[in-house]
């Protein structure tokens, strides 16, 4: 019974040392986290969908594209807002998205890995004017 | 009114009964009725004149090889083709006298996927990564394919290849509105669906000057092609495999 504040001392800093993680990001979690720079085009405003539904799902719209495009024959997108866009990522997604300055620094400031899109697409060069967003 | 049990029961059972052999008699019908053969609306399908077809002439291969982003491979054994040429006696050996020496036997053959009306192919494939369209194009979707090459032992014409290796860095130039194959997928001639989407001919067709392609729907009688053949003596290659091939040479 002796050793009980030792036994104690020592669980409470084994639970301080294991929630570092909590403890060190408290103070950006109060400032609000920073997101990752994005290049996004000038002259657009919105995307195929809202950007909630396309930061959350958008590799789920681009399946549903990929399907329809290729197994279906159908390559006609109908948006949120009734616009008419051509299921294509060259066509479509690479003319203002990029893939090093949008794709690849959201995948990577969120750790999600790169997809294998880039195996066999390819992004032509584009002549967009580009503004930095979030 | 006071209903006996006996009678509910009774109610009950003739009801079901008679539901029952409703549907019964609905299925016998149905099953007797001869099956409504709808006319199939397309079918793409080529004819290639071999006479117009000038010796040393591969504008329809580099068209195509430029279209696709199809990489020029310094190992033979890891060639990727989508149309190429063979000589005709290698094409149709069963079509010589061993003594003509016609324009016809002299000149090579422009070769591509058949198109088959009852592909081998497509049936082999674990994945449907390939399968036949409505439209009669025996298509391959890449991000599907495991690269199992059951379809190429499957294929009697050689017209699907194997990528053993990166494509990319055999490629030139990158044609940026069709994607670049991927190490370990197999692909062969699409009949240009990416254009025939957009109401445009398949790249060989523009791109042959002499006309020697000849491309529409064979389902219409009225199609350009239906009429080279109801005209002239046309050949397909190997028909006797049952494969019915779309793709018809005219001799």
């Amino acid at each position: 019974m002796r050793d009980r504040p030792w036994i104690g001392g020592a669980l409470l800093l084994f639970l301080a040392a294991f929630a570092v993680p909590f403890w060190y990001g408290l103070p950006h979690a109060r400032a609000g986290l920073k997101g990752p720079d994005l290049q996004l085009p000038v002259n657009q405003k919105e995307c195929v969908a809202p950007i909630a539904f396309m930061r959350s799902s958008h590799m789920r719209l681009l399946l549903d594209w990929r399907e329809s495009a290729v197994r279906q024959g159908n390559r006609t997108y109908i948006s949120f807002d009734h616009k008419e866009y051509r299921k294509s990522l060259t066509r479509t997604c690479w003319q203002c998205h990029d893939r090093a300055a949008f794709c690849d620094r959201c995948h990577t400031y969120s750790g999600v890995s790169t997809p294998y899109c880039w195996n066999c697409h390819n992004q032509p060069q584009t002549n967009v004017a580009w503004r930095t967003g979030q | 009114m006071k209903i006996t049990r006996k009678d509910f029961l009774r109610l009950s059972g003739l009801s079901l009964l008679a539901a029952g052999g409703r549907e019964a008699i609905r299925a016998v019908a149905q099953r007797n009725a001869p099956a409504a053969a709808l006319p199939r609306k397309t079918r793409w399908g080529m004819v290639i004149d071999l006479g117009k077809c000038r010796d040393g002439c591969t504008d329809c291969v580099k068209a195509c090889n430029a279209t696709h982003n199809i990489p020029q491979l310094a190992q033979r054994a890891h060639e990727v083709k989508w149309i190429w040429t063979d000589p005709f006696s290698k094409v149709f050996p069963f079509a010589q006298s061993g003594y003509s020496a016609s324009q016809e036997s002299a000149a090579p053959v422009p070769l591509l996927c058949n198109h088959c009306e009852n592909p081998p192919c497509t049936r082999v494939c674990p994945t449907q990564a390939t399968w036949k369209r409505e439209d009669g194009v025996v298509m391959m979707d890449w991000h599907r394919c495991i690269g199992c090459r059951y379809c190429i032992a499957a294929c009697p014409y050689g017209s699907r290849s194997f990528n053993w290796e990166d494509p990319r860095p055999a490629l030139a130039a990158v044609n940026p509105d069709f994607p670049t194959r991927t190490k370990g997928v197999v692909e062969k001639c699409n009949f240009c669906e990416e254009r025939l989407a957009e109401g445009r001919k398949p790249a060989c067709v523009e791109a042959c000057t002499s006309g020697a392609f000849v491309f529409g729907n064979l389902a219409d009688p009225d199609s350009e092609p239906r009429k080279l053949l109801r005209a002239r003596f046309a050949i397909q290659r190997e028909p006797e495999l049952g494969t019915g091939p779309s793709i018809y040479y005219l001799v």
